[in-house]
C-alpha cells in the first residue's frame, strides 16, 4: 500500500515527543502533567485508528512501510511496517496506554512527572519494537523497553518493588544480550553469502543459514523470547514484578510487554529459522504445558490476588505459546487473538484489583469477602472480566482457547488433551477466587464502608468489557485482518523449513503443516 | 623507506607547542604573580591553550609526515588521539573548577601539570620509534604522579600518588627493558623497521625477542590496568583527586592502548606471524572482564566501582586485539571516544556530588538525587546506561561495533562472554540509578551544580545520545584514522 502518511513514524515519535513536553512543564502542577499525558496518549489512539480502516484485509504484505538510511555501511536502516498481526497488537498498545493514562489518574501521587514521562517513553518503545522491520532497530525498541518499565516498579511500585525491578531488568537483559549476538551472528553469515551486511527482515527472510548456525541462532532469539513471555522454567520474575508494578505498570506489563516475547517469535524466531523452530518446537511445546498446568496450580494457591492474576499469565500465555507451536492456522490464529483477549482481560483484572487497592490498601484474598453487597457495579463488572479469562463462549477468552485447544489437537492429540485440563483449572482458580473476594458475609468491617466504583472507573472498566464481547460475539471483524498474512506466514515457514530440511529422518518433517 | 622532510618541520608540531607553550606559561605565572591571578589565568590558559590546540590538531587531519629523522610521525592516527586528548583536557579543565576551589588545590600547579601530562600523551601516540615512545610516557606519567598527590592533606590521596609512582616506575622499568631486549634481538628502534626485519626472513623467535615482547606487553598492561597488571588501579583511582581520576580513566588509557595498538598492529602481522598473542589477547580480555566486572559488584565507593568497572572497559577494549584487524583497531578507536565522553560525564558528576570533608562518595550518597536535582540525576542515568550499553546510549552503539567484530572473525565465546558480562556491569551500575530513584534523600537540600560542570555535563549528555543514535559519521571518519602506510 503507497501511503505518503508517514502513520508508523508519527506513532513512534508522537509519545516520545509528549514526553519531552511533559519534561518541561512545571511538576508543581500535577493536574496540567496528567491532563497532557492524557491528551496525548489519546492522541496516538487516534493516529492509530486510520491503521485499522487502511489497512488492506487481501495482503499478508508489510504495510505502511516506511525505509530511511541509517547506517548503510552496517547494513541497519530505518525500517517500519506492519501486518496483519503487528496491527492488532499496535492497536492494543495504543488502547490500553490511553486505559492506563486513565487509570493512573489518582494512583499515582508520587513524581507524577516522572511517571507520565516514564510511559509516554515506554509507548515509544513498545510501538516501536511492533512496527520494526529491521532487527538492529527492533533490538534498540525492545532495549529501550526495559528502562522506563524498571523505574515504573522502582519507583512507584510495592513494598518489594527494588528487588523486583532489579530482577526484572537482569532477566531480560540476560536474553536479550544473547539475542543481540546472534543478530550480529545472523548479518555476519548473510554477508558471508550475500556480500553485504544487512539488519533488513526481508533480505534475512529470504536467506537459510547453515543448519547448525540456525540451532544456536534459534536458540538465542529463543531465549530472549522465552524470558520475556516468560515460559516455564523463566517465568520466576513475572510474579514479582506483576505483584510490585503500580497498576498501570501491571496491566501494560501483562497487556503488551509479554506479548513482545510471543510476537518475537511469530516475527523473528520462526520465519528466521523455520527448521530450527520446527525441531526444538516440542521443547518448547512441553514448555509451554507445563507452564499452563503449574501455572493454574500456582494460582489456586496464592493468596495475593495479584500475584494469583500474574500466574494466571503464565498459564495463558502458555496456551498461546502451543497454539503458535503447532503451525497450523487454527493453532496460530488463536495464538494471535489469544495474546489480545489476555491483553485486555488481564489488563481489566488487574484494573480491578487496582480499584480494590486503592481503597482498601490490600491485595490479601483473605481480607475481603461479601464485596458485591457493598460494590455491586464492580461485582458485575469483574464477573464479566472473570468469566472472559475463564473462556466462556459469549467472551473472546472462548474463541481463542478454542481455537488454540483445536489447533493443538490437530498437531498432537496428547498436547490437546493436556492443555484442556489448563482450561478446567482456570476456571477452579478464578471462581474461587471471585467467591472468595465477593461473595459470602462480610468479615472486615472496613470492607462494609467501601464505595462503589466512580465514573471515571466505570469509563474504564466499560472499554474492557466492551471489547470483550465485540471480540467474544463478532470474531471475524478481527480474524479478517490477519488471515491473509496468517496464511502467508505458515505457507512460508512450511516451505523454508522443507527447503533448509534435507534429512527426512528429522521429528517435524511428517508432520501437517500450514493445514 | 620515507620521504626526509628537512629539519625546519615545526609546521607540524604546533599544537604541541602551544601546549607546552601554555603549560609552561602557566608554571611561570604561578612563581611570578598574585594568588589571584593564578587562579583567574591559570584556568584560561589551560582551556585556550587546549582549544587553540585542537583547532590546529583538526587542521593537520588528512596529513601524514615523519619528521625529525622520523622520530616523529604524524598521521590520522596521531592525530585522532591528540583530537581525542585535547578534548578530554578542555572537558576536564571546565569540569574541574569548583572543585579545586572547595578542595584548595593549588591552581597553577594543577593545571601546568594537566597540559604536560596532555603533552605527554600527544608525544606517545605521534611516534612509531621506541625512544620517543618512551618519553612521552614518561612525561604523562610524571605528571600524572604528581597530579595524584594533590590532595596533601588526605592521606588517601598521598597513598595514591606514591602508589602509582612505585608501581608506574616499576612497570616503566618493564617497558624498558622490553625495548632494550627487542633492540638486542632486531638491532631497530622504530616499529616500521622492526616490521620490515621481521618481513625480511632471515628472522627467528629467538628467546631475547620473545622476552622483549613479553616485557613490552607487560609494561604496557600495566598502564592500560589489565588483569592481572590491576590491582594499583582502585587504589589510585580513589585516593586521587576526582577530576585527575576522570583524566587517568580517559586519557591514560586512550593514550596507552593507542601505543599497545601501535606497537603490535604495525609490525606484527597477527593473523599469521603470531598467532598465539591473539590467544594471549583472548584470555587477558576474559580476565580482565570477568575480574573487573566481578570486583566491581561488591564495591560500595563509586569512585571505586568504576574503577573497576574501567578494568572491565579495558577487558571490552582487548577484544580489538584478540579480533586483530584493522576494522577492529576503528571499533576499539570508537570505543575509547565513547568511554571518554560517557566516563567524563559521570565523573563530573561526582565532583559535583563529592562533600567537603573528601570522604569518598558511597551509592547512599546518590540516594534521592532524582529529587534533589532531577536533571543531574537524569545525566547520571544517561551516562551509567551508557556504559551498561543500553541503547539508544553511546556506548552500545560502542559495544554493538566491537561484538560484531568478535562475531565476525568468530570469536563465539569471546563475545558471548563479553554481552554476559555487561549483564553483570548492568547490576552494578544500575544500583546507582536505584539510589537515585527509588530512594528517599538523606538531605533535602537541592544539589546545584555551577556552570562549568554543568556545561560538561550537557555536552557529555549530548554526544552521548547522539553518538548512541547517529554513529555513521563518526565512524566513517574514524576510517581514515589509519596509520600512517609507510
Amino acid at each position: 500500500m503507497d501511503q505518503s502518511f508517514p502513520y508508523l513514524t508519527i506513532l513512534i515519535a508522537l509519545p516520545l515527543t509528549g514526553a519531552i513536553i511533559l519534561l518541561f512543564l512545571p511538576r508543581e502542577n500535577p493536574g496540567l502533567i496528567r491532563v497532557v499525558a492524557l491528551v496525548i496518549s489519546l492522541l496516538e489512539f487516534a493516529v492509530s485508528l486510520p491503521l485499522w480502516f487502511l489497512f488492506r484485509n487481501d495482503s499478508g504484505d508489510m504495510q505502511f512501510v516506511e525505509q530511511a538510511p541509517w547506517f548503510p555501511e552496517w547494513g541497519i536502516s530505518y525500517l517500519v511496517g506492519i501486518d496483519g498481526i503487528s496491527l492488532l497488537l499496535i492497536l492494543l498498545t495504543t488502547l490500553l496506554t490511553a486505559i492506563c493514562v486513565l487509570a493512573s489518574w489518582n494512583d499515582i501521587k508520587d513524581r507524577v512527572k516522572e511517571y507520565f514521562v516514564a510511559f509516554l517513553v515506554l509507548e515509544t518503545a513498545m510501538v516501536g519494537t511492533l512496527a520494526s522491520l529491521d532487527l538492529v532497530l527492533f533490538y534498540i525498541f525492545w532495549e529501550l523497553m526495559l528502562i522506563p518499565m524498571y523505574l515504573l516498579i522502582g519507583v512507584w511500585g510495592g513494598p518489594r518493588r527494588i528487588y523486583a525491578a532489579i530482577k526484572f531488568f537482569l532477566f531480560t537483559m540476560f536474553g536479550s544480550v544473547l539475542m543481540l549476538l546472534a543478530i550480529l551472528a545472523l548479518m555476519n553469515s548473510y554477508a558471508a553469502q550475500y556480500g553485504v551486511l544487512s539488519a533488513n527482515l526481508y533480505d534475512l527472510y529470504r536467506y537459510v543459514p547453515p543448519l547448525s548456525l540456525q540451532y544456536w541462532l534459534f536458540g538465542a532469539f529463543a531465549l530472549a523470547f522465552v524470558i520475556k513471555v516468560p515460559m516455564f522454567p523463566f517465568h520466576t520474575w513475572l510474579p514479582d514484578a506483576h505483584t510490585e508494578a503500580p497498576t498501570a505498570g501491571s496491566v501494560i506489563l501483562a497487556g503488551v510487554l509479554l506479548k513482545m516475547g510471543t510476537y518475537g517469535f511469530l516475527r523473528f524466531a520462526i520465519p528466521l529459522f523455520p527448521e530450527a523452530a520446527l525441531a526444538f518446537g516440542w521443547i518448547i511445546s512441553a514448555s509451554a504445558l507445563i507452564g499452563i498446568i503449574y501455572g493454574a496450580i500456582m494460582c489456586i494457591m496464592q493468596t495475593d490476588m495479584k500475584r494469583l492474576i500474574a500466574y494466571s499469565s503464565v498459564s495463558h500465555l502458555g496456551f498461546v505459546m502451543l497454539g503458535l507451536f503447532a503451525f497450523n492456522t487454527q493453532g496460530v490464529e488463536g495464538s494471535i487473538y489469544q495474546m489480545l483477549n489476555h491483553g485486555i482481560v488481564t489488563g481489566g483484572l488487574f484494573l480491578v484489583v487496582g480499584m480494590i487497592y486503592e481503597r482498601r490498601h490490600t491485595r490479601m484474598i483473605a481480607d475481603f469477602g461479601g464485596l458485591s453487597k457493598v460494590m455491586p457495579v464492580m461485582a458485575v463488572f469483574l464477573m464479566i472480566i472473570t468469566l472472559a479469562s475463564i473462556g466462556l463462549p459469549g467472551t473472546n477468552g472462548f474463541i481463542g482457547e478454542f481455537l488454540i485447544l483445536l489447533g493443538a489437537f490437530k498437531f498432537n492429540r496428547l498436547y490437546g488433551a493436556l492443555a484442556a485440563t489448563g482450561v478446567v483449572l482456570g476456571a477452579v482458580y478464578m471462581l474461587w477466587l471471585y467467591q472468595r473476594v465477593m461473595f459470602g458475609q462480610i468479615v472486615h468491617e472496613v470492607n462494609s464502608r467501601l464505595k462503589d466504583l466512580t465514573k471515571r472507573e466505570v469509563l474504564i472498566l466499560s472499554t474492557v468489557v466492551l471489547l470483550i464481547f465485540l471480540m467474544g460475539i463478532y470474531p471475524k471483524m478481527f480474524f479478517r485482518k490477519m488471515e491473509v498474512t496468517v496464511a502467508q506466514y505458515l505457507n512460508f515457514v512450511s516451505a523454508k523449513g522443507q527447503v533448509a530440511s534435507m534429512s527426512p529422518s528429522r521429528l517435524p518433517v511428517n508432520m501437517v503443516i500450514g493445514k | 623507506m620515507m620521504v626526509m622532510i628537512p629539519e625546519f618541520a615545526f609546521e607540524w608540531i604546533i599544537p604541541e607547542m602551544i601546549v607546552m607553550g601554555c603549560a609552561l606559561l602557566i608554571l611561570l605565572m604561578e612563581a611570578f604573580s598574585g594568588e589571584r591571578d593564578v587562579r583567574v589565568h591559570s584556568r584560561f590558559l589551560a582551556l585556550a591553550g587546549s582549544i587553540a590546540a585542537l583547532y590546529f590538531t583538526a587542521a593537520g587531519w588528512g596529513h601524514t609526515a615523519g619528521i625529525f629523522n622520523n622520530l616523529y610521525l604524524v598521521d590520522n592516527y596521531g592525530t585522532f588521539f591528540k583530537a581525542l586528548f585535547l578534548v578530554i583536557s578542555i572537558l576536564i579543565c571546565l569540569g574541574s573548577q569548583r572543585y579545586l576551589e572547595r578542595h584548595a588545590i593549588v591552581m597553577g600547579e594543577y593545571y601546568a601539570l594537566l597540559l604536560f601530562g596532555v603533552l605527554g600523551m600527544m608525544v606517545m601516540v605521534s611516534s612509531s620509534s621506541f625512544i620517543t615512545i618512551f618519553i612521552g610516557l614518561e612525561l604523562m606519567s610524571i605528571s600524572i604522579y604528581v597530579l595524584c598527590g594533590l590532595l596533601r592533606e588526605n592521606h588517601l590521596s598521598v597513598e595514591s600518588s606514591f602508589k602509582y609512582f612505585l608501581i608506574g616506575a616499576f612497570a616503566t622499568a618493564f617497558l624498558l627493558y622490553g625495548m632494550a631486549l627487542l633492540y638486542a634481538a632486531t638491532g631497530v628502534l622504530d616499529l616500521y623497521e622492526l616490521r620490515d626485519y621481521l618481513g625480511s626472513g632471515d628472522f627467528f623467535l629467538t628467546p631475547t625477542f620473545m622476552a622483549g615482547l613479553a616485557f613490552l606487553t607487560v609494561g604496557l598492561g600495566f598502564k592500560t590496568a589489565l588483569v592481572p597488571f590491576h590491582m594499583w588501579t582502585p587504589d589510585v583511582y580513589e585516593g586521587a583527586p576526582t577530576p585527575v581520576t576522570a583524566y587517568m580513566a580517559t586519557g591514560v588509557k586512550a593514550a596507552a592502548f593507542a601505543v599497545l595498538a601501535r606497537m603490535i598492529f604495525i609490525p606484527f602481522d597477527m593473523q599469521s606471524a603470531l598467532p598465539y598473542w591473539q590467544e594471549l589477547f583472548w584470555l587477558l580480555a576474559i580476565l580482565t572482564m570477568i575480574v573487573g566486572n566481578i570486583t566491581a559488584l561488591v564495591q560500595d565507593g563509586v569512585k571505586r566501582m568504576l574503577a573497576y568497572s574501567s578494568i572491565a572497559h579495558a577487558g571490552y577494549l582487548l577484544i580489538a586485539f584478540t579480533v586483530g584487524n584493522i576494522q577492529a583497531l576503528e571499533a576499539m578507536l570508537f570505543y575509547l571516544l565513547v568511554y571518554a565522553f560517557m566516563n567524563i560525564g559521570a565523573f563530573t558528576l561526582l565532583m559535583v556530588l563529592e562533600k567537603k570533608n573528601g570522604s569518598p562518595l558511597t551509592c547512599e550518597d546518590f540516594s534521592g538525587l532524582a529529587k534533589r536535582n532531577p536533571f543531574l540525576a537524569l545525566a547520571m542515568t544517561v551516562f551509567l546506561l551508557s556504559l551498561t550499553g543500553i541503547p539508544p546510549m553511546a556506548g552500545f552503539m560502542g559495544k554493538l561495533y566491537l561484538f560484531g567484530m568478535a562475531i565476525r572473525a568468530e570469536y563465539y565465546w569471546l563475545a558471548v562472554i563479553g554481552v554476559l558480562n555487561s549483564v553483570l556491569a548492568a547490576y552494578y551500575y544500575l544500583r546507582i540509578v536505584m539510589f537515585m530513584y527509588f530512594k528517599d534523600p538523606l538531605q533535602e537540600d537541592r544539589v546545584i551544580s555551577s556552570a562549568g560542570p554543568f556545561a560538561v555535563i550537557i555536552i557529555a549528555v549530548t554526544v552521548t545520545i547522539y553518538l548512541g543514535i547517529f554513529p555513521r559519521t563518526v565512524v566513517n571518519l574514524i576510517a581514515y584514522a589509519g596509520f600512517a602506510p609507510f
